[in-house]
C-alpha cells in the first residue's frame, strides 16, 4: 500500500530581505510518522517550521499540509494541527483547568467536550490534585507535558514541536518521548525539532538541515549506514563540518 | 460568538487576577481626580509682593493697604532700598516689586498726573499677564478714591458718571474652577487608561510568545480582537462611572445634561482609543516601545486638547492640528453636556466626528493585526 503523504513541500523558499533563511527545501512527510526535523541553531528549521503551520508566508515554493496550501488556506491548516512551542506558551496566569478551557475554547470544541477533555487529561498526566493551580506554579518539565496535551486537544492530524524537551531533565525528556510515541501510535503525524541527537534515534525518519537547505533525509540506520558511523550524533557532525 | 466569550472570559480572569490593575483601575482615577482637580487651576493666588516706599507717606500707606486687604496678594516687606528689593526678586522670593517714589503724596495733590514702578516677574508670561491685571484694578480703584477726595473731582462731576460693569457668568456661575477642570480630568484619566491597557495587552502576550501560540489556532482576526478589547472597553465605562461619582459626590460638578448621552458618546470614543491601541500594539515588539509611543500620542493630545491652554488662542496651523486630536472633542462634549446641558443635536458634530474616526482606526488596526508575516 502506498504511504499517505500529509505533509508535501516543493522548492520551498524564505527570504528576509538579502538572507535566505530557508533555500529550496523539498519533502514529503507521511501520515503516522516521527519525523525529526534537525539542524543546527540558525539552521532555517523553525523558519521553515513557521511555514508549514501557516504563520509565515513562504517566499516561493508550495507546501500542502493535511491537504491544505500553506499559502492559500492557512487557516484550513490551523485546524488540522497543533503545534507547540520553543517558548512555553500556556497562560502563567491562568490555572491548569483555565487554560485547557481557553485554547479548547478557541479551536472550537463545545463545553461538554472540554469537560471530558479536561477531566481524562488531567489523569493522564495526574494532575487531578493541582487542576487549580496556576500554570506559572508548576516545574518546567510538567509545563511542557501540559502544553504537549493542550496541542492535541483538538485532535489535529498533525502535531508540530519545536524543541519541545529544551532545558528539561533527562527523566521527563524519557517521559515526553512515551507520550510521543503513544501519540504517534493512535495515528497522530509527529513532526519534531531538536537539538538532542539521542532524540534522533528515536525518530522514524529524520531530515538535517545545514545552512537553509536539506543535506540528508533518511531513517536513521540508514544515515548511520551511508555515513559509515555509529550514531547520529556523528553523521550530524559529518554534515556540519563539510559546510564549514 | 462562542469563541470571543472564551477570550474575553480569559481576559478578565487575567485582569482581575492581577493585583496592580485593580489598584490602577480605583485608585489611580480617585488620587488623580482629587489632586489634579485641586492643583491644576489658572486662578493666580498669593502673589508675593514687596513694597519699596520711598516716600513714607499717608499716601503710599494707603496704597499698601489696599494691597493687603487683597486675597490675592502677600504683602511680604516693605524695603527701603531697591537693591535689596531687586536682590529678592532675584532670589525668587517675591512676584511683584512696587516701587513708590519720593515725594508720591505731595505730587498726587498737586499734579495730573505721578508714575509709579511695577516690576514683574514675568516668567511664566500668562501668569505675569494676570497679576498685571490684578495690581491695575488695585491701582484703579485707589486712584478713584483719591479723586473723590480731590477738589478737581468736585468741579468736573461727569467724570464720575463710570460705565458700571455688572458681568454674569452662564454656565459656572461662581467661577468655580474646579467645574471646568473636573470633567476634563475625568476625560483624561479614561483615555490614558484605556490607552494604556490595551496597546500593553496585545504586545505582552507578543513578549511571551503566547501570540504565536493563538495564531497557530483558526481564530480569525475579528474574534480575537474583539475578544481582547472588549473588557478594556468595559473598563473604560467602569472608570467612567467612578469618575463620574468622585465629580459628584467630593466636587459637586453640576451634571445638567443627560447622562446616557455621556455614555453613549464614551462608547464610541472608547472604541477609537481602543482602535488607537491595537494599532500601536500591532507594530511595537514589546512592552517598552508601545509604553513609549503611547505616552509620547498621549502627551501630545493632552496638550493640544484644550484642557489646559484654550485652542482659541493657539496659532492657526496648531487650532487645525487639534482637529484631529480625540482627547478634544470628549472634553467639549463632556463640558457641554454636564455643565451646559446641551442635547445630542448639540453633540451631534463631535459624535459624527468621533465615530467616523472609530471606523476608520479600528479599520486601520485590524488591517494592520497579522495573524502571519
Amino acid at each position: 500500500m502506498e504511504k499517505e503523504k500529509i505533509i508535501a513541500v516543493q522548492n520551498l523558499t524564505k527570504k528576509f530581505g538579502d538572507f535566505t533563511a530557508v533555500k529550496n527545501i523539498s519533502f514529503d512527510v507521511y501520515k503516522g510518522e516521527i519525523f525529526g526535523f534537525l539542524g543546527a541553531n540558525g539552521a532555517g528549521k523553525t523558519t521553515a517550521m513557521k511555514m508549514l503551520i501557516g504563520i509565515s508566508n513562504p517566499t516561493s515554493g508550495k507546501a500542502t499540509v493535511a491537504g491544505f496550501d500553506v499559502k492559500e488556506k492557512a487557516e484550513m491548516v490551523k485546524k488540522n494541527i497543533g503545534y507547540m512551542s520553543q517558548k512555553f506558551s500556556l497562560y502563567d496566569d491562568l490555572t491548569i483547568k483555565e487554560n485547557i478551557q481557553f485554547f479548547g475554547g478557541i479551536y472550537g470544541l463545545s463545553r461538554t467536550e472540554i469537560k471530558s477533555k479536561t477531566e481524562s487529561l488531567v489523569k493522564e498526566l495526574q494532575l487531578e490534585t493541582i487542576i487549580n493551580s496556576l500554570v506559572g506554579s508548576l516545574p518546567l518539565g510538567w509545563k511542557q507535558k501540559l502544553s504537549f496535551s493542550v496541542a492535541l486537544l483538538h485532535e489535529p492530524k498533525i502535531v508540530f514541536l519545536d524543541e519541545p524537551t529544551g532545558g528539561v531533565d533527562p527523566i521527563t525528556r524519557r517521559q515526553f518521548w512515551e507520550m510521543i510515541y503513544s501519540q504517534a501510535y493512535k495515528g497522530t503525524t509527529i513532526f519534531v525539532t531538536t537539538h538532542y541527537m539521542d532524540e534522533a534515534e528515536y525518530c522514524d525518519r529524520v531530515s538535517i538541515m545545514v545552512d537553509g537547505k536539506i543535506e540528508a533525509l533518511d531513517t536513521p540506520k540508514n544515515l548511520k549506514k551511508h555515513f559509515k558511523v555509529d550514531s547520529m550524533n556523528e553523521v550530524f557532525l559529518k554534515l556540519a563540518r563539510n559546510v564549514e | 460568538m462562542k469563541t470571543i466569550g472564551f477570550i474575553i472570559q480569559k481576559e478578565f480572569k487575567q485582569i482581575f487576577r492581577d493585583k496592580n490593575m485593580l489598584k490602577l483601575i480605583f485608585i489611580l482615577p480617585i488620587i488623580q481626580l482629587l489632586i489634579l482637580s485641586n492643583a491644576a487651576t489658572f486662578d493666580v493666588k498669593n502673589i508675593d509682593i514687596i513694597f519699596v516706599d520711598n516716600d513714607q507717606s499717608k499716601a503710599s500707606r494707603e496704597l499698601e493697604q489696599s494691597f493687603k486687604s487683597s486675597n490675592y496678594f502677600n504683602v511680604r516687606s516693605s524695603f527701603f532700598s531697591e537693591k535689596l528689593a531687586v536682590e529678592e526678586m532675584q532670589k525668587g522670593n517675591t512676584d511683584v516689586i512696587i516701587n513708590i517714589p519720593n515725594h508720591f503724596d505731595r505730587d498726587l495733590q498737586k499734579e495730573d498726573k505721578i508714575s509709579i514702578a511695577v516690576t514683574i516677574n514675568a516668567i511664566d508670561a500668562a501668569t505675569a499677564g494676570i497679576e498685571n491685571v490684578y495690581i491695575n484694578q488695585i491701582l484703579n480703584t485707589y486712584n478713584k478714591n483719591i479723586l473723590a477726595q480731590s477738589k478737581y473731582f468736585t468741579e468736573n462731576k461727569e467724570i464720575a458718571q463710570n460705565i458700571l460693569v455688572i458681568p454674569s457668568f452662564w454656565y459656572n456661575k461662581n467661577l468655580n474652577y474646579k467645574i471646568f477642570m473636573v470633567p476634563g480630568i475625568l476625560v483624561l484619566l479614561v483615555t490614558m487608561l484605556t490607552l494604556f491597557l490595551s496597546s500593553m495587552n496585545i504586545v505582552k502576550e507578543k513578549e511571551l510568545g503566547t501570540l504565536e501560540q493563538i495564531n497557530v489556532t483558526p481564530i480569525k482576526k475579528y474574534q480575537f480582537i474583539i475578544g481582547k478589547l472588549f473588557p478594556f472597553w468595559i473598563l473604560g465605562l467602569v472608570i467612567l462611572t467612578v469618575g463620574l461619582i468622585i465629580s459628584k459626590v467630593i466636587f459637586d460638578v453640576p451634571m445638567l445634561g443627560n447622562m446616557a448621552l455621556i455614555y453613549l458618546f464614551t462608547s464610541v470614543y472608547l472604541l477609537l482609543i481602543l482602535g488607537i491601541g491595537l494599532f500601536i500594539s500591532n507594530h511595537s515588539d514589546t512592552q517598552q516601545q508601545a509604553m513609549f509611543i503611547a505616552w509620547f500620542i498621549m502627551v501630545i493630545f493632552i496638550l493640544m486638547s484644550g484642557l489646559f491652554t484654550p485652542i482659541e488662542s493657539m496659532p492657526k496651523w496648531a487650532q487645525n492640528s487639534t482637529l484631529i486630536n480625540p482627547i478634544r472633542y470628549f472634553v467639549e462634549v463632556m463640558r457641554m453636556v454636564m455643565l451646559k446641558g446641551s442635547g445630542f443635536l448639540d453633540i451631534l458634530p463631535q459624535f459624527i466626528i468621533i465615530s467616523s474616526y472609530a471606523f476608520v482606526m479600528n479599520a486601520l488596526a485590524v488591517w494592520s493585526y497579522k495573524k502571519s508575516n
